[in-house]
């Protein structure tokens, strides 16, 4: 039984019962964010100037962070935002990540923060609508509270740096007027924003807020949360998500001293993947780590594999193959424009060529884990989450409480990548917490993520181009096969697609003769949101495909990529969307630029050159790669963006770079197979990423600076890099890799 | 004065007072200060620092260590700290992370580059690349290229061309704020 005595209200003096009777005692004081209780709900306290502003009378400013920052930057760049407006020093702001903000009305909840999804590319472009009105409004409180004291009219003052000054010269500080400000009502009509030209913040670079914290081990995720009597829960999935558990035996495990108690999970029939256990489990709790997972490796099981025990990912290839290859029906035509089969019959050459590319994991820094404490009419958690709204939903389902009964924590998290958009391990905590009635803390090893992940499906891309006689692409006719990452989650047949590929991704727009068909694969093994979806295996195709049309027609592909785009224009994409020719066509030609591509043909190295659109932002890689016998360097990447306003420089070059490297990984070794139903991969040896060595020196990275509204920037990056890569390996090597992962592929071709 | 005369007292009564039994334990010594572990001696650094101490800047990275995030110095060496059962550490020197600044606060000059060079994704593993970074600093104060590739760590983040920005700072003594 663990312990622990309050000594204050921070310091808790923590005693753990250990093996063999004997007591672990921490003589060193750990600090009471064990029962973490928030620095300021920004809210409900006296100087709250809306939700996320607090301005104390020494001037400290606090300003909450809504979206879970899984290292994209947004702790730093959304209160920024805020911090611009509200015209605020920002070495005097400190900035608290926020939990889920919710209240009820008429037992709804409402989403008190708005927007809160974070690593989806969507942060920035929802704060951008919204935030600044945030910093706006509280500046405004602050200008009439000012006004009132002077009896003057608001519109003669102004603010400057944390000041509100008068015409003649007199300035009060923010602090002095806080506690007038918060009793003011907030205005009818949204007072006006800054003039862009008056940033401060915006537009200047500045590194993580947390950076301090993080570099001397300060900052906890939620994996390094405590509350003083919970159990550690370790567990062990059944390795068919569609098998169950024959045998178990937990004498020897139960014997362990401190283990507590064996719990067995299976999933909840008719609830959507993604919000109920991933597969039949056996958890073993226990008072620590250490004694769980010695309770686990003395667990005896027997697993017995459902109807999936013999699929696996080398049959789900010849499937798609034989799909692809047939006269079936597409399982959805996605687009058709023009018409394909009449182009082909004046065409002057047709290419055709097929892509395939593996199952991927998320292989997140921070394994899953989640703490829950569950009282008789509220539930309190820490969650590793990027969109803690659908893990309240998750934890209202299993505990018939209102949304705002349930406090969730969102610390910063140790990556994403989709992953924690869906919350099944949400799902067993509040399961092991109900069964043994004490707070619970999960926690899954790297095996465990690695083999019952929601991955990405692996797919075939069967790509069909024809040329007329003066080299204008006449038609594309693009033929793909996955397993949807859509299927088991409530989405209707016919949008089962939607996770697999855009109907409007490039080049649809840009070609007279457009034709889309999608064809589905059944697969047991699960799937899920993963970063870059759909675009990272859509553009390896299509990218690598135009540099094949290049060689075909003998021409730079740098040329024929900007013949396809053509001139700068506005073509109207699907949901409103536009593509602006011109900014795609400007980054192709800024990293062309920057890594010399006129030499294309000269240099000894390979140069190969791709570009992609995402949601109105734009991206192209140049990348310079080096082939000794059938040893691949990368020698040079270079990457130019184009995101519209910048709000930090410095972040926006980092997620670049750090994408750019993440994809590189990916492209180069990442791949998940299943064999007897089975995921194959165990730890970071079978799924490895990229080591340093392997990885370039630098990256080199050019952003377009512009007026436009800001889009995301969060996988941006990512697409591009596959086709950059294998196009340069090609030129380096005279080898096409139409296969990934790019080094295993390489060495069998070579 | 009568002098003092000797006298015999009688034995005290039974108190029932048994002095407790010196408990065996691992002595430890960890970021300068010392603790005594009188439990399993099997277990492993990375548990005793996070479940017990609760320092929690090392972080759990897999069974096998994984990804570098639960590197520790030993003697000044990196290990794997889930490789360490507390039985081997008795009379050796760990420093974690939380012990890498100095106790007026000041940073390393390598936590500081990391900072200047914002070397930082989710951050979660960012604790492992210090460490093997003050190693490697330790070995080779001027490390090349080469030397940085030999890091053991993993970043899903993509942080490594900013790590090896920092650490050629912090080698070159240009730490400090730009």
């Amino acid at each position: 039984m663990s312990q622990g005595i309050r000594l204050s209200r921070r310091r808790f003096l923590q005693v753990l019962a250990g093996t063999a009777g004997s007591l672990l005692v921490g003589i060193r004081f750990a600090e009471a964010a064990d029962a973490p209780l928030p620095p300021a709900l920004l809210g409900d306290n006296i100087h709250g100037l809306g939700p996320y502003v607090r301005i104390d009378e020494d001037g400290s400013v606090l300003i909450g962070a809504r979206d879970p920052d899984t290292g994209t930057g947004v702790a730093t760049s959304l209160p920024r935002i805020i911090a611009d407006e509200l015209d605020v020093d920002w070495n005097n702001v400190r900035v608290v990540a926020l939990g889920l903000g919710v209240d009820s009305r008429n037992g709804k909840p409402v989403w008190s923060y708005g927007h809160q999804v974070g690593g989806t590319g969507t942060s920035i472009p929802a704060a951008w609508r919204d935030l600044r009105q945030a910093g706006a409004v509280a500046r405004w409180l602050l200008l009439q509270a000012a006004a009132r004291r002077l009896g003057l009219a608001a519109s003669r003052l102004r603010s400057e740096n944390g000041m509100v000054i008068a015409p003649d010269g007199r300035r009060f500080s923010y602090g002095s007027l806080a506690a007038d400000a918060s009793k003011i009502a907030l205005p009818t009509t949204l007072p006006p924003l800054k003039n862009p030209a008056d940033y401060r913040l915006i537009g200047h670079g500045v590194g993580d807020v947390d950076a301090r914290a993080i570099v001397t081990g300060q900052t906890r995720y939620a994996i390094d949360h405590f509350y003083g009597d919970a159990v550690v829960a370790v567990l062990s999935h059944c390795p068919w998500p569609d098998g169950k558990l024959a045998r178990i035996d937990t004498t020897d495990a139960l014997a362990v001293d401190g283990v507590l108690k064996v719990v067995q999970l299976r999933p909840e029939r008719g609830q959507p993947a993604g919000s109920t256990v991933i597969a039949p489990a056996v958890a073993v709790l226990a008072e620590n780590t250490w004694a769980a997972l010695q309770g686990q490796a003395r667990l005896k099981l027997e697993w017995k594999p459902g109807a999936s025990g013999d699929a696996s990912s080398s049959a789900l290839e010849q499937q798609a193959l034989a799909l692809l290859g047939g006269k079936s029906a597409p399982t959805t035509r996605v687009r058709n424009i023009g018409d394909v089969d009449a182009a082909g019959k004046k065409a002057a050459r047709r290419l055709e060529a097929t892509y395939f590319q593996p199952w991927l994991a998320h292989a997140t820094a921070e394994t899953t884990n989640c703490l829950v404490r569950l009282d008789k009419d509220r539930a309190s958690l820490v969650v590793p989450t990027q969109a803690p709204q659908a893990a309240s939903a998750v934890v209202q389902r299993l505990t018939g409480l209102a949304a705002d009964k349930i406090d969730i924590r969102v610390p910063r998290v140790g990556g994403g990548y989709g992953r924690r958009l869906d919350h099944d391990y949400v799902a067993e905590a509040v399961m092991l917490a109900k069964a043994i009635n004490k707070p619970v803390r999960l926690l899954w090893s790297r095996e465990q993520d690695l083999r019952n992940d929601y991955y990405r499906s692996g797919s075939v891309h069967q790509l069909g181009a024809i040329i007329d006689r003066k080299r204008q692409l006449l038609a594309w006719n693009q033929r793909m096969a996955s397993a949807s990452a859509l299927t088991g989650r409530g989405v209707p047949q016919d949008h089962l697609w939607t996770s697999e590929l855009q109907a409007d991704q490039f080049p649809a727009p840009l070609v007279p003769n457009y034709r889309s068909d999608w064809y589905a694969l059944e697969s047991a093994t699960p799937r899920g949101p993963m970063r870059g979806m759909p675009h990272l295996s859509n553009a390896f195709a299509v990218e690598s495909f135009i540099d094949e049309i290049a060689h075909q027609m003998r021409e730079d592909p740098l040329k024929t990529r900007l013949r396809i785009l053509g001139e700068a224009r506005q073509l109207p994409l699907d949901n409103g969307r536009t593509l602006d020719v011109g900014r795609l066509a400007n980054v192709l030609r800024l990293v062309a630029d920057r890594i010399e591509w006129k030499n294309w043909l000269r240099t000894v190295n390979g140069l190969g050159i791709a570009c992609w659109h995402v949601d109105g932002a734009y991206v192209a890689h140049a990348i310079e790669a080096a082939m000794q016998g059938d040893k691949l360097t990368i020698q040079r990447v270079v990457c130019a963006v184009d995101v519209g306003r910048v709000i930090n420089p410095t972040g926006l070059q980092g997620q670049v770079a750090g994408a750019t490297l993440d994809a590189l990984s990916i492209a180069m070794n990442a791949a998940i197979t299943i064999k007897g139903g089975q995921v194959q991969q165990h730890d970071l040896r079978d799924y490895p990423l990229a080591s340093m060595a392997q990885l370039p020196n630098e990256v080199e990275v050019i952003t377009v600076d512009d007026e436009r509204d800001p889009a995301g920037a969060s996988f941006l990056a990512m697409p591009t890099v596959a086709p950059a890569l294998a196009n340069a390996v090609f030129r380096a090597s005279a080898v096409r890799v139409r296969r990934l992962p790019l080094m295993k592929e390489l060495l069998r071709l070579l | 004065m009568a002098p003092v005369q000797a006298q015999v007292l009688p034995p005290p009564p039974e108190s029932g007072i048994v002095p407790e039994k010196i408990r065996d334990g691992i002595d430890l010594l960890i970021n300068g200060e010392h603790y005594r572990h009188t439990g399993d001696p099997q277990m492993p650094l990375l548990w005793y620092l996070r479940d017990v101490l609760r320092l929690t800047g090392t972080k759990y990275a897999g069974g096998h260590g994984g990804s570098g995030a639960d590197l520790v110095l030993l003697d000044g060496k990196a290990v794997s700290a889930i490789a360490q059962p507390l039985a081997r550490l008795a009379g050796k020197a760990v420093v974690t992370v939380e012990g890498l600044a100095a106790n007026d606060g000041s940073l390393h000059p390598l936590q500081q580059a990391f900072i200047d060079e914002d070397a930082i994704g989710c951050g979660y593993c960012t604790p492992g690349w210090l460490i093997a970074g003050v190693d490697l600093l330790r070995r080779k104060p001027h490390p090349g290229d080469d030397d940085i590739d030999q890091l053991p760590n993993l970043c899903r983040c993509g942080c490594q061309t900013r790590v090896r920005r920092a650490i050629k700072r912090a080698a070159a003594g240009k730490a400090g704020p730009r």
